[in-house]
Parts: structure tokens; sequence; C-alpha cells
């Protein structure tokens, strides 16, 4: 079995993967290895044709291939090595990874620190519970998006999409510029659980109806999907009897819910957060495994991938520090706790220390809509320690808020952070 | 192969009671075919089961259902060996809750002592918590059958399917009966889709439709199969698992709802029991999953339909044959049996539960019947009962991953990323004794698609394979038949919008 030996390991390369080993390259570790079990690197984006990604990095509204293409060119200019088309199997807690592909046989890989980045999943069918029959055209959105936009083939003709995701509502435009008729969008929830910009640019204006508060109640058809029976839910998610409808259709497209992928964390028995399903992670988006650090959606799911690639330069960068005995270790770390309407936090730990040479955002989910002014608030419990203002808060939004060193005397003295979204009064 | 349509004996039927009896008759020098309506093997009844080897001690004393599972029981262990699928004898349990329900235990120890199940003993309470800490902690006191066993359903039938065809049997697939052929009261072949086929025996194995075929054999005209529908939830074995097999002490018409182990590893709960009249239902249903959830949580309470990553529904034979032992009011008995009243006919009917334990018998017991019946059975030279299993590559050691993949690159390239399916397997299935021509029929075979992201990330790389090795498009790449194809059109057709 051949053995290779790196610095740094960097598993997935995906948005969050390229940062991350571009920026381990840029603080000096040697030998960075990204590890991707795809042909070519690039991740998800790569079957993401539609624009809106590199808003807040480039200040330009790019497809998904040209902002990978753009990090991949930066990663072979720096010198990351890339080894492609190679699925790890298994990584060990002393940093040896276990992994096959065609031209090597079985690799190990022995590396001085691994950043995870593995990115998420989709929420299957079995995860949600639809009853009904099991025939083929039931698909999650980004199996979907894969046929129609890398392989050039179509799943159906007549769709139904449950779940409004980023990825259903944008695959309901893509699959009707391909001429399939979408029939409707279900959300359970009384509230839009991806971005509006793409409610009103992938559904509003291609005259796709979108139902709040409905789902699917059962699947119909033995051997391909024949229609979807659909039914209303109230408040508290159950169904309204009368009001079942039958719609015809040969496709059921499920957009509900990203998991973070942590198969391989698990195994490395890395603590992970049972809120986000990602590991718990420091400012430095260290795990509490030490030397493995995570970025990307494999900590938290987040909405724009500037964020993600954000996180990934971070961890990077940290886990280059790390190999050089240069990150601070021995701080002792403040626990940050989700507050009032405030879903999770990352990171889940802040060294206030680091504070003093940068920034530190804080980055989180809110747990309900709440369409008017509101403020994001820093606490020690019962002082406000940071709070920013915002016109809105919703679900399918991220929220963030940044520590500086002005804060840091108060943070000193603070036992825990609680960060909290209040209704503002006007 | 037998090119000009003419037979010893046709098997009607490729549910695990169809293919182990083509492996058992496939010893003698008999030219045997084998129909399967559905476009696999064992891809109805045999596929959807709780996946149990029983002990015996369930089946009514007196019983043939009785007789062939307590007859059964000790076979697999060769079976397994010789036919190399996944099989583990761990025993299992019926778990008394609450003092009431231990009374009950005494009937089906004095039951099982009656069959001849062996190795049956009480378990206290504190022994049942410790070997499984998750069990309902009102736990009373339990049965420890040690005989009971847990196998792969799916896996036991291509397994004797392949060693069938390996020592010479036909089988075709898609194939469906119409009608028996006769030559007065002597069948001598059968009508089907695909044209005559001609035979001195026909067996019937045809588990939900084996009494249509009755039926037209002009037997039993009150014989009925009632589909009795059972719903089952897996749960992701990284988020919770039970070590051993736990049944809840049984009710008059029901062995009720089990929490089991899997030889893949997964915990399965399941089977609800709903009697129905359409042989194709297999659709899971809110209230079934509700009922399932109730009687798994009895025997262990911290379940959650959180960890559920995947459901299905499977369809039991059930049947109405009285018990042909006098003084035994028993009518849901098997049926095995060479009726007099026609020729040319061997017919099984209601092998519902323990159905799948017992089929080695039923096979055996076949055998004797033909021969009791003057069929002169004449044993092969050089037939070979053992089924060489292909590599699996999440099963080998990374030496021998290493090793498979200097042979052949393809077991390089990992296919489906929960269950580490690779490649090579899957080419491997398509290109095996019975191909693999499905994502369906690949997935029962290879388990790829099993897990967390039930094959969210395999599935077009599948039929990508599946069509180059088959040499047709993806557009012709199906879920489970012709009728179930994945992709409809290639892109950029059929104009767009405006």
């Amino acid at each position: 079995m051949m053995i290779r030996k790196c610095d740094i390991a960097v598993i997935g390369s995906g948005p969050g993967g390229l940062a991350a080993a571009i920026a381990a390259k840029k603080n000096g570790a040697k030998q960075v290895l990204l590890i991707e079990r795809d042909r070519e690197p690039g991740g998800i984006l790569l079957q993401c044709i539609h624009n809106g990604f590199g808003v807040e990095i480039f200040k330009k509204d790019l497809p998904g291939p040209a902002y990978a293409q753009h990090f991949i060119n930066e990663a072979q200019e720096v010198g990351v090595n890339f080894l492609l088309d190679t699925m790890i199997l298994e990584i060990t807690k002393d940093k040896r990874i276990f992994a096959s592909n065609k031209t090597e046989g079985m690799l190990e890989i022995q590396a001085k620190a691994v950043i995870l980045a593995m990115g998420c999943r989709e929420r299957t069918r079995a995860q949600v519970r639809l009853p009904g029959a099991r025939p083929a055209g039931v698909y999650t959105a980004g199996t979907a998006q894969r046929w129609v936009n890398v392989e050039g083939f179509m799943p159906g003709k007549k769709i139904v999409i449950l779940g409004s995701g980023d990825i259903g509502m944008i695959m309901a435009r893509r699959l009707t510029f391909e001429g399939a008729k979408v029939e409707r969008v279900l959300e359970i929830m009384p509230y839009l659980s991806g971005l509006m910009r793409n409610y009103v640019q992938c559904l509003q204006d291609f005259d796709i109806p979108l139902q709040m508060q409905h789902t699917v109640k059962r699947i119909i058809g033995n051997e391909r999907v024949e229609a979807i029976e659909t039914v209303a839910v109230d408040n508290r998610w159950q169904e309204v009897p009368g009001s079942e409808e039958v719609i015809p259709c040969d496709t059921l497209l499920l957009s509900v819910g990203l998991v973070p992928e942590n198969e391989l964390s698990r195994q490395v028995g890395i603590h992970l957060d049972p809120l986000t399903a990602g590991p718990f992670v420091d400012n430095y988006f260290q795990t509490e495994t030490k030397g493995f650090f995570a970025a990307g959606n494999v900590v938290h799911v987040y909405d724009l991938v500037d964020w993600v690639t954000g996180a990934g330069l971070r961890a990077g960068e940290s886990a280059a520090l790390y190999t050089n005995n240069k990150l601070q270790m021995n701080n002792k770390k403040i626990a940050i706790q989700h507050g009032q309407n405030v879903h999770h936090v990352i990171p889940q730990f802040l060294d206030i220390d680091s504070l003093s040479a940068r920034e530190e955002q804080l980055q989180m989910r809110v747990t309900k809509p709440l369409e008017q002014p509101v403020k994001v608030q820093v606490t020690d419990g019962k002082e406000v320690i940071a709070s920013k203002a915002l016109p809105y808060a919703r679900p399918g939004e991220m929220v963030t808020i940044s520590l500086k060193d002005k804060h840091i005397d108060l943070l000193k003295k603070a036992e825990q952070l609680v960060v909290q979204i209040a209704e503002r009064e006007e | 192969m037998n090119k000009n349509g003419n037979y010893d004996v046709i098997i009607i039927g490729g549910g695990v009671i169809g293919c182990m009896l083509a492996r058992y008759l496939s010893r003698y020098t008999l030219d045997i075919l084998l129909i399967e309506k559905e476009s696999d093997i064992g891809s109805v009844t045999s596929a959807a089961n709780t996946a149990i080897v029983h002990p015996g001690y369930d089946a009514i004393s007196g019983s043939l259902k009785a007789k062939l599972n307590v007859a059964a029981n000790p076979m697999w262990d060769n079976l397994a060996g010789e036919l190399q699928f996944a099989f583990q004898r761990h025993g299992d349990y019926v778990v008394a809750i609450g003092e009431d329900e231990l009374a009950r235990l005494d009937m089906l120890l004095q039951r099982g002592k009656q069959n001849g199940v062996p190795g049956m003993q009480i378990v206290s309470a504190d022994v049942m918590r410790s070997r499984e800490p998750n069990i309902n902690p009102a736990v009373s006191g339990a049965i420890w059958a040690t005989s009971g066993g847990i196998c792969d359903p799916f896996g036991v039938t291509i397994a004797a399917a392949e060693n069938a065809v390996l020592n010479g049997v036909t089988i075709l697939r898609e194939t469906v009966f119409e009608d028996f052929i006769w030559n007065e009261k002597r069948i001598v072949g059968i009508k089907t889709n695909r044209g005559i086929f001609t035979c001195r025996r026909a067996i019937n194995a045809a588990g939900l439709f084996a009494d249509a075929i009755m039926h037209k054999a002009g037997v039993r005209p009150d014989f009925k199969i009632t589909p009795r529908k059972g719903e089952y939830f897996v749960l992701d074995r990284t988020d919770f698992t039970v070590n051993n097999v736990l049944f809840p002490v049984p009710s008059d018409i029901s062995k009720g709802i089990l929490v089991t182990t899997t030889v893949h590893g997964n915990t399965i709960i399941g089977p609800n029991a709903q009697n129905i009249e359409d042989k194709e239902n297999k659709e899971n249903t809110k209230s079934g999953m509700d009922e399932v959830f109730e009687g798994a949580k009895k025997l262990v309470p911290n379940i959650n339909p959180r960890h559920v990553i995947a459901v299905f529904a499977g369809l039991r034979a059930g049947g109405n044959a009285a018990c042909q032992t006098p003084g035994i009011g028993y009518s849901h008995d098997f049926i095995v049996e060479i009726p007099t009243e026609v020729q040319g006919l061997v017919n099984l009917g209601g092998i519902e539960s323990p159905g799948l334990t017992a089929a080695p018998a039923i096979a055996q017991y076949v055998v004797e019947l033909l021969k009791d019946a003057g069929e002169k059975l004449q044993e092969k030279k050089n037939w070979n009962p053992v089924r060489p299993a292909r590599p699996q590559f999440r099963h080998l050691t990374h030496e021998e991953c290493d090793a498979l993949i200097k042979k052949d690159a393809r077991y390089g390239r990992v296919v489906c990323r929960c269950e580490n399916v690779t490649e090579g397997e899957i080419v491997a299935e398509i290109h095996s004794p019975i191909p693999a021509l499905t994502y369906d029929a690949i997935k029962r075979r290879t388990w790829l698609g099993t897990g967390r992201c039930q094959g969210g990330f395999d599935m077009p790389r599948v039929t990508e394979i599946l069509a180059r090795e088959l040499g047709v498009s993806q557009l012709e790449i199906s879920k489970k038949n012709g009728a179930s194809k994945f992709l409809c059109r290639p892109t950029k057709e059929d104009g767009g919008a405006q």
C-alpha cells in the first residue's frame, strides 16, 4: 500500500476546501494535499451553472463553475497538490487517511493537520418520511441538477417540487428553461426556507406557484410517478382534512434541507453539535480534536458560497499556523450559546485574545421569520456586549455580528456568551 | 441451456422458494426452466421481509409449517457456507414487558419443546438489560432461542438461483405464466408471454399468485391468497442500533412488531400487518408508520423517527389451507403437495412466514415427494453445491482492497459513498450469471444506495455505468423495469421556455 506524507490534507475540493488549501499554502504550509472524490475539483459548484456566486467577494455575479475555476487556478498557482477521483474510506485520530483510487489502489496519507471540507448532503424522501409508493421519478433537487446540468438529461416533463430550499427553486427555473412544466412548489412551513431573491427570480418571474403550509400526502404510481397527492397543514404541521388535491405529474423533486456530511468526522471521534450536525469549532475553525479543522457546509449550512470561501480561508490559515506551532492552543476559550430566536451560532467557542489582531464574525440562523426591525445582541447572559440593528431576520438568510478589540474588556469578564435576536422597538 | 423450449421441470416463480427448488433439483439430471414475471428474481416478497431464520417455536404444533421450519433451521449453516450469503446465528429473543406478559413466555417455551426446537431458555430481566442496554426498563424476562438467525434474504435467493444456473438451470425473467397446456388430465407445458414451453412437471411456486395458478390447474378452488402488507423502517446505524433480534410476546394472530438488527448492521423495525386485496400495493402509509413506531417503542422506548433512513413494505402471501394433521384446527398452513386430481403438478402455496426459513426444507421435501411419485432422480456427477460469492470492497481489509484494485482498477473507484460500493462490484453484477440490468437489481446485489443519502450520490453514476456496460443510452436505464425509467429525454430538446 502506497504511503504519502503531507503537512495538511484537505478533504473535499468544493469552495471551502479550495479556499482552505490556498490559505494553508499561503500561510507557510509546505505540502498541501487536496483530496477530491470526483474526477474534477470544484465540488457541487460544477453543477451550479446559474449565477449568483461571488457577489460578496468579487462584487460580481458569477456562475458556479466560473467561481470554482477562479480558486482552482489560484490553488494551482500557489502549488496545492490535487488528488482527484479518490475516495476516503477511513481517517484515524492520529491523522492517517486511508483512501482508494483507480491508479494507485489503496493509499495511506499521513498528515500533520487535516481540514474537513466535505460539504453537506441533501435530506432524502425517507428522512422526511413521505408516504406512498416507491416508483422512479422521486429525486433530490441536487441529483436532478447533476442530471440536467452535467449529464445533459431531463428527469421528467411534469414536475412537483417539495420544499422551498434554494436548490429546489433554482431547479424549478432550470427545468422550465429546458421545457418541463413545473406544476407547483410546496412548502410545509409558513415561510420560505431559501433566499427571497431565489423566490423572485426563479418562481415569481416564471409564474410557478408556491403553496406555503402544504406537503405531500402520498406518492402515487408503482413504476414511475403518476401523481402526487398534496395536503394543507396547520401551524402544528397537522394535515387539514378535506384539503387534499391530486396533481398528475411524472416527477417529484425534494428540496427539504441539507445536512452537514460528517461521516468521516464521526469516525475520527470528533465532537459534533446536535444543533448543526457539524463539529463544534472555535474561531480558528479548529474542532475539539487537536489538529482537525473544519470549514464550510461541513460545519453548518451556509446560504452564500462567499461565506464558505471565507470560512475555508480562515481554516486553512489556522491549520498552517498549527503545523508550524504558531496557533494559540492554550488560551481559555469562552463558550457561545444560542439565545432567543437563534437556532445556533458558529463558532461555538471564542479565543478572546485573537480579537487584538482581528475582528471575529459570529454566524447564526434564526428560528423563525422576524419581519420587523431586530437587534442582534451578544450578551454575557445579562449585559449587552455588542449589538447590531437589522431591518428583518429570516431563517433562509444567515445573520452575522462581529466582535472587535473594543469588546475585549467586557468579554474577558464574561463566563459565557449568549447571542440573541431581539425585536426592536421603534 | 435447453434451446427448444422442452424441459423436464418448469418452476413458476423466482422467489426464494422457486430458486431454492431450482438449486436442489439442479442436483439431478433434469432439464429445468424457472420463470419469473418480474424483471429480476427475488424482487417481491423475498426482497422485503424481516430477514429472520426462525427457530420454530411460533408455528402451531403439528402443522406442516412447524415441521418444515424446525427441519430447515439447522440446514442454514451449511447452506450459507455452500452458497456464500450473509447469515448470522446469535439467537433471537421474545421479550416480556411487565409481569402479565411473563406468563405467556411459558406457553411459547412449551410449544417450542413440542415442535422440537433445541436450545430455548428463559433469561432474566437483568440479563436482558445487559445484553440490550436500550431495552424497555420494564422488561420482566425473555426467551432466548439460541437457534434463531438473520440473513440477507435477497442474498439467499440470488445465491440459490446462481448456483442453479451454474448447474444448468435456465432462468427467464419478465416471463409471465398465462396457462397450462394439457394432454387430458396431464400438464405437458405452459403458455407464457414468451411463447410455449413443454414439461413433464410444473411446480407452482408463484407466491402471491399461487392461488391463480392452482385455479388454472383446477386444484383447490377454495384456496385464496390474501396479501398481508407489512411496513418496515430502517434506522441509520450511526444514530441508533440494537444488538439482537427482539420479538414482542406474540398475539394470537401475529408475531408482532420487532426491533431487530440486520446482517448489514442497520436496525429495522416492523412489520405491521394489514390484509389487502391489491397484490401490487407496497405503499407505506402514515398510519402504518405510527403503528410500527408504537410497537417498536414498547420494546425499545428511545427509538426515534428522526433516525429513519429508508422505508419499505412487503407483502406476505397468506393462504387459507387447512392443516392436514387430524385434530389440529389451523387454517393457514403451508401447501407442499403433489395433487392426485391432475398429473404433472407440484403444488405449493401459502408459504408465508416462516417460508424463508423453511425454504431449504421445502425444497428437500419436494425432492422426496417427487421420488415417492415415481420420478427417477439421478444425481449429476459434476453437480457443484458451491456458489462463489463476488468480492465486496467494504468487507475487505486495506491490503485485500489494494490487491483487488491492482488486479482490476475499477475496484478503486467508489461509487456509493455511504456503503463504499465500487465500480468493479457494479460491473461484476451486470455481467454475473443472472445479470443485474436495473438500478434496483444492482442495489439489492451490492447494497449500494441503501445508506443515508439513499442513492442521491450514486444514482447518476450507476445509470452511466449501466448504460455503458449494456451498450444503451442512459435514457433506457430504469429503476426496476421498462416502465420505471429514470430519465425522459436529453436536454436542449422540445423547445424550452419562451
